[in-house]
């Protein structure tokens, strides 16, 4: 089953490391991407460089600023391929994001006919 | 039979009503032509077969063309001995953390306990369309996020079991306030995972705990009013329940038990004996206590130290806890000021247990101790 484990950060959690641990943590989270059951992901730019778009009545409205405006900002997300949610739990619980007061979202993919 | 459907469909609705296809057609059937042989293996080849052919008819997810690849089960083939019994995986699924605490508990009463929605509904005090909702989200959150049927691997067990005892726990104390069928059926199920899983000794913990609590159940009320421990007539303890549940203690001492189940069963057994060692309760709550770093714990404590006659001490143990909307702190501290002859202070605390009590028995209990004073 696949699932998207998506990253919400803790603002600034990520720059108030020391700059050896933050390497070991830039390390953790290249290591879960070259895991054989990673399929893909991405970390996001900051939010600052964030844009929203919504169409109402045909028209485009853009705004400046991300979608939410909530403390914790979405920062990243990995997609895998594991037997079941326990595995990919306990994927989730490795980012380093998640103990640093962040919070990592579960969810399955709707698997596309192929 | 249900389990082992379930657990080999991974899917809780196709089992059930495949299980119950498969009598619908025994039923009409064996009255016309005879029962067969062998009829728990026909019902079970029988009932996966219809499984099949739905599953089949209505060609879902990728995920369930497993299923398709699979030889159609021959009636012969099943010996009762195969069919595993995978009421474990079962109670793991029911329990997962990825479910909210409430639809574990549901889920479990449905799958395990077979009580009704009705029934389930009717326990928790909320509508059976409610109930019906939550069981159909929480068996359609199993099936789309892909929690399995499976007893957890090594190194997530000991939370897992936690959880899954938890469940059976609080079951249990939803019935411990009179509801005397739950409690019964938090029993049978702690029974279950016992024959189940035997070398887990916080569940022979857990399972001591409830049966010495529940044999005490007919002297905790005389009419309507509360007995207290140190008041209540013994004769109408369940003396082979009370037996039952200092075995299960045995059983878990010598697997070397020392969780939190297993402390607060040995305290359970302790208080089941004439006289109370006070002093050994104290300690067991102490050593409780730095496990589970829980105020209630050592509130408990104080209780005991109390008993002890060391009430001075005791008073000062639930003056530094922070349990500030717990009606037994307040009921405690009032006793205890009582017995040092503090009345206006132990008043004062009693009425502010008073004003926190929602039960009728408990608001009448304190309302006498107010007016002994």
């Amino acid at each position: 089953m696949k699932y998207a484990l998506l990253i919400y950060d803790k603002p600034g959690s990520h720059e108030a490391l020391e700059a050896q641990e933050r390497e070991a943590v830039y390390g953790e989270y290249f290591a879960l991407s070259e895991d054989s059951r990673c399929l893909g992901g991405a970390q996001l730019g900051p939010v600052e460089a964030a844009t929203t778009v919504e169409v109402k009545d045909g028209r485009t409205l853009t705004t400046d600023g991300p979608f939410a405006d909530t403390k914790e900002v979405f920062g990243g997300y990995y997609v895998f391929d594991v037997a079941d949610i326990d595995e990919a739990l306990e994927l989730a619980a490795r980012i380093p994001s998640a103990r640093l007061g962040g919070k990592v979202e579960v969810r399955p993919l709707v698997e596309q006919p192929s | 039979m249900l389990s082992s459907l379930v657990g080999f469909l991974g899917d809780f609705d196709l089992a059930e009503e495949a299980t119950a296809e498969a009598f619908a057609i025994a039923a009409e059937r064996w009255e016309r032509q005879g029962a067969p042989t062998n009829p728990v293996g026909w019902l079970v080849a029988t009932a996966r077969n219809r499984a099949i052919d739905r599953i089949r008819r209505e060609r879902t997810l990728a995920e369930k063309t497993r299923l398709l690849e699979l030889p159609e089960a021959a009636v012969d083939d099943f010996d009762e001995t195969v069919i595993k019994d995978e009421r474990l995986e079962l109670i793991f699924a029911c329990c997962h953390p990825a479910l909210a605490t409430e639809a574990q508990v549901a889920l479990t009463l449905r799958a395990l306990g077979g009580l009704s929605t009705e029934e389930i509904a009717r326990a928790f005090l909320v509508s059976e369309e409610t109930m019906k909702r939550r069981l159909t989200r929480a068996k359609l959150k199993i099936k789309q996020a892909g929690i399995p049927f499976a007893v957890p691997a090594d190194h997530l067990l000991p939370d897992r079991l936690a959880a899954v005892l938890a469940v059976v726990y609080l079951i249990f104390n939803e019935g411990y306030g009179g509801r005397a069928e739950l409690a019964a059926e938090a029993i049978r199920l702690a029974g279950v995972l016992a024959e189940l899983m035997p070398d887990e000794p916080e569940v022979h913990g857990l399972l001591a705990l409830m049966l010495l609590h529940d044999a005490r159940r007919h002297a905790r009320f005389s009419g309507e009013e509360l007995v207290l421990l140190g008041q209540q007539d013994r004769s109408l303890w369940d003396a082979a329940q009370i037996a039952a549940g200092r075995e299960q203690l045995e059983q878990a001492l010598a697997l070397r038990g020392r969780g939190p189940y297993v402390f607060q069963a040995a305290i359970a057994s302790l208080q089941t004996q004439a006289p109370i060692d006070w002093g050994e309760i104290a300690s067991l709550y102490a050593r409780l206590a730095e496990l589970t770093g829980s105020p209630v714990v050592e509130l408990n404590r104080a209780v005991a130290v109390a008993e002890t006659g060391h009430t001075e001490q005791a008073l000062e143990i639930v003056e530094s806890l922070d349990l500030p909307e717990y009606r037994y702190l307040y009921s405690t501290r009032g006793e205890l000021l009582r017995r040092l002859g503090r009345r206006d202070e132990a008043r004062a605390a009693f009425e502010r247990a008073l004003a926190l009590t929602v039960s009728e028995p408990e608001k009448r209990f304190l309302t006498r101790r107010i007016a002994e004073l």
